[in-house]
């Protein structure tokens, strides 16, 4: 008994260990290059496969291109709050400090990739449906998105006190989460403007095998960039949380 | 695909839309990591700041 009690104490351990800030702190230090580095081989890769080697839309002509930056700022922006609200619900549960701190850094580029869905949508729009804007279930639900990001930063701005920020925003992001099936699942419960999903995983995609690799290599790129601004973002809340830990002092020391 | 460096500009006429989505894009994309530096960057001088005083006030109070 007490032999697999070890075991498991062992294992929360390690797992809390990498759950304090001072732990994750020069982790994610070293991490962010490495991020830096995929989100440009990706990006580089995606933009020439969007570029120059899908073939023009038959209907659409060069117009569809947008496609390629459209549907992954559409996907990180739902993913983002996926795991954005699964960080704060963790804070909740198990009162960890980083847990909220990461959620509090994913809230920003998840509203900055749901603006960037609606504005590459707009701009997709209005040459095609001849709108920039049209009250359709899945633009509104994609906007209502962008307004619990800017709720939630705007509900943890208000509030001094950082842990009873934590728990307040916690709340809002996991009510939020309903939301999101509303979002992906818009184009099949309602009749919309909007076309249906482009990518599905049950049926084979009704595009070019060049067009999926452009938008998957995109969609990559975005999802590798998201974690090296969220990993930079949560280090720099962990210093000014964390200010007057010890910790800090001694990684800050002034050379005098 | 493309046979002159203008007509890839020119996007089969659709270049204000395709420029105007991958601009924006970039243009965020860009900004957003140069702000979180700035931020970081910030809270670092502060931290230092802070430190500074604290040596001053105790070599004060010697």
């Amino acid at each position: 008994m007490s032999q697999t009690n070890n075991f498991s104490n062992h294992r929360l351990v390690n797992w809390f260990k990498l759950s304090s800030p001072s732990a994750f702190y020069p982790l994610a230090g070293k991490l962010i290059p490495f991020f830096w580095v995929l989100t440009l081989v990706f990006g580089l890769a995606g933009l020439w496969v969007s570029f120059f080697v899908a073939p023009v839309d038959a209907v659409q002509g060069q117009g569809y291109r947008i496609i390629f930056i459209h549907v992954p700022a559409s996907w990180m922006s739902m993913f983002i709050y996926l795991v954005m609200a699964a960080w704060a619900g963790l804070g909740l549960i198990f009162n960890t400090r980083l847990s909220a701190m990461m959620a509090q850094a994913l809230a920003p580029i998840g509203a900055w990739m749901a603006f960037l869905s609606l504005w590459t949508g707009a701009f997709w729009g209005k040459p095609m449906w001849g709108a920039w804007w049209v009250w359709d279930a899945r633009l509104t639900s994609e906007l209502i998105l962008l307004f619990l990001y800017l709720g939630f930063i705007a509900l943890r701005a208000s509030i001094d006190d950082p842990r009873r920020a934590d728990k307040a925003s916690a709340i809002l992001a996991l009510v939020g989460v309903v939301n999101v099936p509303i979002i992906y699942f818009s184009v099949k419960w309602w009749n919309t403007l909007h076309q249906g999903a482009s990518v599905s995983l049950t049926k084979a995609p009704a595009m070019a095998q060049t067009m999926l690799w452009g938008m998957l290599l995109m969609a990559l790129c975005l999802w590798m960039y998201s974690i090296a601004v969220t990993l930079m973002r949560v280090r720099a809340i962990i210093l000014e949380r964390e200010a007057h830990a010890d910790w800090v002092r001694q990684s800050i020391e002034v050379k005098s | 695909m493309w046979n002159s460096p203008s007509e890839f500009f020119a996007m089969g006429g659709y270049a204000l839309y395709v420029w105007s989505s991958f601009g924006i894009c970039a243009l965020v994309l860009i900004l957003e990591p140069l702000m979180v530096r700035a931020r970081f960057k910030a809270i670092i001088r502060r931290l230092k700041q802070e430190q500074l005083a604290e040596q001053f006030d105790k070599e004060m109070s010697k």
